[in-house]
């Protein structure tokens, strides 16, 4: 007996009007999902996925609209159904959650109405038995004393928790099927497993069906019992979960799987498509790691970080003339982004900072690129305690040129009206002196081959580059004048999994042609094993653990690490 | 955020008021002694003699230092006193007091004709966009900006009156036949409701339509467009996104999640709008013969009667200061992130 | 330069609201520059013979109380007028946009008295202070212009302030310093390109909002003194006309002034775009 699939695309093509004429973004799409199933949709950026929910939802942007097909739930037509059909089954027996949790709720209403909302609308309470409901909602949702949160605004609540009210909101109806957009998108890690366990949990329990749209293959396997995979507006294969990752089929998910790394991978794996990928128990072959001491010039380190603390004052809004009037209220103490931490890193090597946000990280790498100014402690490089030069002046020292950074945000670290050239040739005019528009020239190039960025593109504004290409951009500035240490915040981490991974690699052969120390900071251990044969992980602002990258994954001593380590969603059938 | 923290936050906003009165109080103060030439004889008028000039002057006590003249304007200020006006005789204060209910009626329902107006209109555009209500919209927008105020109440007396008849004679607040009410707020209109008489309540109306309404077309393009700027701008965010994929209804969207958010910086808007109000008060009252106290400023103006300009460039801006306020407390009391950063 | 030109093109074309905008915006500006040149007669050649005359092919806006050729005195205010409202946007624009910058990017002590000083200027309603600035400094155009230049200075000080702020920060900032840029550098070279945009439109805006100042200024008597010819004394001596039915006297005026500050509206979302490399495909 054959029971109708929950949800059925048939065949949908979705086109959005737009100022540059007709654009495709879902093109002959067909999936379904049976009755308690669990569909991962995974993809990259651009690959159609979200599209492919909001149309099912009938949540499209106005200029959006199916030209083909239809998308059907429990047989019933969603695709040309009139609005209030659509509202009656949104939120009752189709909903969905969505990423960016805070911003998806609205910003001054109490979280417990927003709940109610959602039940007095279909008729699941009354007004006066919703206060009751919402509060039970809040408790299914694990949150803790649920009565105090009731009252509480968004902007009150951490990011997960916003995200635990979005599930709540999503379930209070009791729907029969969940579709969840990348909901763990800027959620710490451990926070990541936290939610999605959570989801899995209520989901079966209330024998829910559920579609699981995300760019983490690795989320993908742990959390879905099928997956299809889509490339730029179509499916490109479809498997059950084991299936896929064993016996992968396209080349493009095959290429999608070699790039995600995991706890075994090698960097040159991450772009090996073919049968290679068979021989895993190739012992990997290390980055080649320059040995070389500092003894050269005297110094046994390239980079001494010793008790290093920042503090950020905190903002007492009550401060002066009204300070007298609320004398119970607490003297809040200035935060201690920076706790304290001490380190070294030799020539040539490379070091990993990994912690969650808000650990100190990135606060670290900005003090030792004398971003920003330290509150105690002292930071030694090649010899010199930098530390005691202020921020503002060390722009115009000669140091500057020793230690640069690239960027996290490519589209941010770019400057909007600058040309590519203009952005890599800067340093060489501001720190090498360099004047000649021919030299300029040569040396622009030169960086642009380097980086694997075509010359034609040099001429093009930042909003003319893909990610990818701005990435390189970025890296080509920072290694212009030959720094000796590099300091990567977060690199790859706004790229697409598959250029993340030939990123990587340009990385890894640039550190080795240019002889040049790395300081990677990331929040993905997997990633940052690849890279550096030495780690410290950081949680709220002191140092947890340090070791060798396969050490601390594989054999994490502290509680914090083997926390982290468990949260990392990977591939687990490889 | 408990009430208690409320309060504060509005003792705070209050108290922020402070520094700009301050601020205008040594404004005022500078722009009247820094008039070129002798003020003395500026203040004495143009009829004045020798003697007179130099009795001002040392009643003024303009042959003194400058602290010493501006504790003395401020003392002035504290009890009251802005000055005898010379075309009329009367202390400044005195008329200022007796017109300003007449340019506080006008000024009000210009206000409840704008934003009724305005908001719905806004809103429409926002929800229909590149509709005919869109572009009436934006229509209305652009006119009543690029119009000059005293073009509107020229040209909405010439056909209104002039032409088709229908409209009172733009000679102030109520016809010729009428005698106006008992004075209990100096409002005509609520005056002679409060003593039920219905005749004099609709000749003070009927006499404040046209100027009311030329006052009100000009506020009500930056409301209008601010409101359709808000609306748009808040209907893209993720959480209303969140709020239809839960199925709640056109209604509730609409009104409870997106109009609630819209309205913060619309509240913002009308900040600048009264600054637009009260300055075209001033044209709307000479267009229409209203004896307001904008009016008074400008027959002050021609017959050079400083004291009494500056007495009324104080009082708008205090007035101003006061219309501020409000808007700050009432966004305090509406948006529960205030106070977050201060 | 000749991507420029094409940018130019690309920009009219593509919306011809801005097109019309731009191609009133010329007219408005030959007409002031040209001025008398082109007016049929003499913008103060009064004819006691020809008063209150209505608009006929010898005279197109008719004439008024003192027999003047109103298109002439219209073609001739435009210059006056557009003057005072270029002069006082330039100073404000100026000004503003670099004391706000300076607030924006280093905060501290110059946001605070900036602001302060800001905050002073707008706690008025801005039109009665330039009255009260204009009474006390005398009664001339010059001072209407510097009236209608400090009641503007606090929009582009707060929007170069803002626009400031919010980049100081970024990402390609902090490169700039990981580059060798001192401060100021960053200010100029990095920063300001960007905040240019914003401030075009702002410009644009406050145009018209300066030739309403102005004109308003006028029709309460104050700035320019008969029998000089500009818009807004021209609406005013017309008022008295008005109600005897004689409208010529106000309205070509007063559709000159609003065409002038339509065009000024049009135009600010046209130059933002000129401006903003985004729309550089």
């Amino acid at each position: 007996m054959t029971s109708i699939p929950i949800l059925s695309v048939d065949n949908l093509s979705v086109e959005f009007r737009t100022r540059n004429g007709i654009v495709t973004a879902l093109e002959d799409v067909s999936l379904h999902v049976e009755k308690g199933e669990v569909l991962g949709i995974v993809g990259e950026s651009g690959s159609g996925k979200s599209v492919t929910a909001y149309t099912v939802m009938g949540l499209l942007d106005s200029a959006g609209y199916a030209s083909n097909g239809n998308a059907s739930y429990d047989g019933i037509p969603l695709t040309g159904a009139d609005e209030s059909t659509l509202r009656e089954l949104r939120g009752r027996e189709i909903s969905m959650i969505f990423q960016n949790p805070r911003a998806a709720l609205n910003p001054i209403r109490t979280v417990g109405k927003q709940i109610e909302d959602v039940l007095v609308l279909h008729a699941q309470a009354t007004r006066t038995t919703a206060k009751t409901k919402a509060i039970e909602m809040l408790n299914m949702v694990k949150i803790v004393n649920p009565e105090q949160r009731y009252t509480n605004y968004p902007f009150e609540l951490s990011g997960g928790m916003c995200q635990r009210v979005m599930i709540a909101i999503a379930l209070a109806c009791n729907p029969r099927l969940l579709i969840a957009d990348e909901p763990t998108t800027g959620l710490d890690v451990t926070t990541q497993k936290a939610t999605m366990d959570l989801v899995q949990e209520l989901t079966r329990a209330n024998k829910m069906s559920a579609v699981l749209i995300t760019h983490d293959l690795g989320m993908a396997a742990a959390y879905c019992d099928r997956i299809v995979v889509m490339k730029k507006g179509r499916i490109v294969e479809e498997a059950l979960v084991e299936d896929l990752f064993k016996r992968p089929k396209h080349p493009y998910t095959k290429k999608l799987i070699a790039a995600s790394p995991g706890p075994n991978s090698t960097l040159a794996e991450l772009t090996a498509i073919s049968e290679e990928m068979e021989t895993k128990n190739m012992v990997p072959v290390a980055p080649n790691f320059v040995e070389t001491a500092g003894e050269i010039k005297g110094h046994r380190y390239l980079l001494e970080v010793i008790d290093l603390v920042k503090e950020f004052p905190q903002r007492n809004e009550n401060t002066s003339i009204l300070s007298w009037f609320n004398k119970n209220d607490e003297e809040e103490s200035a935060f201690r982004a920076v706790d304290g931490i001490s380190f070294t890193l030799k020539r040539g090597e490379s070091l990993g900072l990994v912690g969650e946000s808000g650990c100190g990280k990135s606060t670290t790498s900005s003090i030792i690129t004398r971003l920003l100014d330290a509150t105690s402690g002292d930071v030694i490089f090649d010899g010199e305690n930098i530390t005691t030069y202020p921020t503002d002046r060390f722009a115009l020292l000669p140091q500057r040129a020793k230690i640069q950074m690239v960027f996290q945000d490519p589209t941010d670290s770019l400057n909007p009206r600058h040309r590519a050239f203009d952005t890599i040739a800067e340093p060489l005019k501001r720190l090498k002196k360099m004047r000649s528009e021919k030299e300029i020239s040569v040396q622009v190039n030169e960086l642009s081959a380097m980086v694997g960025l075509p010359v034609h593109l040099l001429a093009r504004f930042p909003h003319q580059l893909s990610g990818g290409q701005k990435a390189r951009v970025g890296i080509a500035r920072a290694i212009a004048v030959d720094p000796l240490l590099l300091i990567l915040d977060e690199p790859t981490s706004a790229l697409d999994v598959s250029v993340q991974a030939v990123v990587l690699q340009l990385l890894d052969r640039l550190k080795r042609e240019l002889g040049m120390s790395y300081i990677f900071v990331s929040h993905d251990l997997n990633v940052v094993r690849l890279l550096c044969e030495n780690v410290i992980v950081m949680n709220k602002g002191k140092i947890i653990e340090t070791g060798t990258a396969d050490d601390v994954l594989r054999r994490p001593q502290e509680a914090y690490t083997q926390e982290l380590v468990a949260a990392i969603p990977h591939l687990t059938f490889i | 955020m408990n009430t208690n923290s409320k309060l504060m936050i509005i003792i705070r906003r209050i108290l922020h008021a402070v520094p700009s009165v301050i601020g205008i109080i040594i404004v005022t103060f500078v722009l009247t002694r820094a008039l070129p030439g002798d003020p003395a004889v500026y203040f004495a008028g143009p009829a004045a003699t020798a003697e007179s000039i130099q009795e001002i002057r040392e009643a003024l006590g303009l042959d003194k230092a400058w602290p010493e003249q501006f504790w003395i304007y401020v003392s002035d200020l504290v009890v009251g006193n802005l000055g005898v006006s010379i075309s009329t005789g009367f202390p400044v204060a005195e008329e200022l007091a007796r017109r300003l209910p007449a340019s506080l009626e006008l000024t009000l329902i210009a206000l409840i004709f704008s934003i009724s107006i305005a908001i719905p209109l806004g809103i429409a555009a926002a929800t229909r966009p590149n509709s005919w209500v869109d572009q009436v919209c934006r229509l209305v927008v652009t006119a009543g900006v690029s119009l000059p105020v005293f073009f509107t109440g020229i040209f909405m007396i010439y056909i209104f009156y002039y032409i088709l008849g229908i409209a009172p004679s733009p000679l102030g607040r109520l016809g010729i036949y009428f005698m106006s009410p008992p004075h209990v707020t100096g409002f005509y209109t609520i005056d002679a409701l409060l003593v039920g008489d219905l005749e004099v309540f609709w000749a003070a109306f009927v006499q404040m339509i046209m100027p009311a309404i030329t006052l009100g077309i000009f506020t009500l393009a930056p409301l209008a467009r601010m409101t359709r700027a808000s609306m748009i701008q808040v209907l893209s965010g993720d959480f209303i996104r969140t709020a239809r994929a839960s199925g709640l209804s056109r209604g509730t969207v609409l009104y409870k999640y997106a109009f609630q958010n819209a309205l913060l910086p619309i509240l913002t808007t009308l900040g600048m709008v009264f600054s637009f109000m009260l300055g075209s008060n001033v044209l709307v009252e000479k267009v229409f013969a209203w004896p307001g106290i904008g009016s008074f400023a400008i027959e002050a103006l021609i017959v050079s009667d400083y004291v009494a300009v500056q007495g009324f460039v104080l009082a708008m801006a205090i007035l101003y200061v006061i219309l501020n306020l409000t808007i700050d407390i009432i966004y305090t009391l509406i948006d529960p992130r205030v106070g977050l950063d201060g | 330069m000749t991507e420029f030109f094409k940018h130019l093109k690309y920009v009219l074309l593509d919306n011809p609201i801005t097109l019309i905008a731009g191609i009133m915006f010329l007219v408005i500006v030959v007409v002031a520059v040209m001025g008398s040149a082109i007016a049929p007669y003499d913008p103060l050649a009064s004819n006691a013979a020809l008063t209150l005359k209505a608009p006929s092919w010898q005279h197109w806006f008719g004439t008024d109380q003192l027999g003047r050729d109103v298109f002439s005195r219209v073609l001739v205010a435009t210059r006056l007028d557009l003057v005072i409202a270029v002069s006082a946007v330039a100073i404000s624009f100026i000004v503003g946009s670099f004391f706000g910058s300076l607030a924006g990017f280093f905060g501290g002590w110059w946001d605070l008295i900036v602001g302060r000083m800001a905050d002073t200027i707008m706690a008025f309603p801005l039109f009665v202070l330039a009255m009260g600035i204009v009474a006390a400094l005398g009664n001339t155009v010059e001072n209407i212009v510097y009236a209608t230049a400090i009641i503007n200075l606090p929009f582009y000080a707060r929007v170069a302030r803002t626009e400031v702020n919010i980049r100081r920060n970024a990402g390609f900032v902090s490169a700039a310093r990981l580059s060798g840029n001192s401060e100021i550098r960053i200010l100029i070279t990095q920063i300001f390109p960007n905040i240019l945009p914003p401030m075009m439109v702002q410009i644009s805006l406050n145009m018209g909002w300066a030739i309403l100042n102005a004109a308003g200024l006028s029709f309460i008597g104050l700035g320019v003194r008969p029998p000089d010819a500009e818009w807004g004394i021209m609406v005013a001596e017309g008022t008295n006309f008005i109600v005897s039915g004689e409208w010529w006297l106000a309205l070509f005026p007063g559709a000159a002034l609003m065409l002038s500050v339509f065009c000024f509206n049009l135009m600010g979302d046209g130059l933002r775009d000129l401006v903003d490399p985004q729309q550089r495909t």
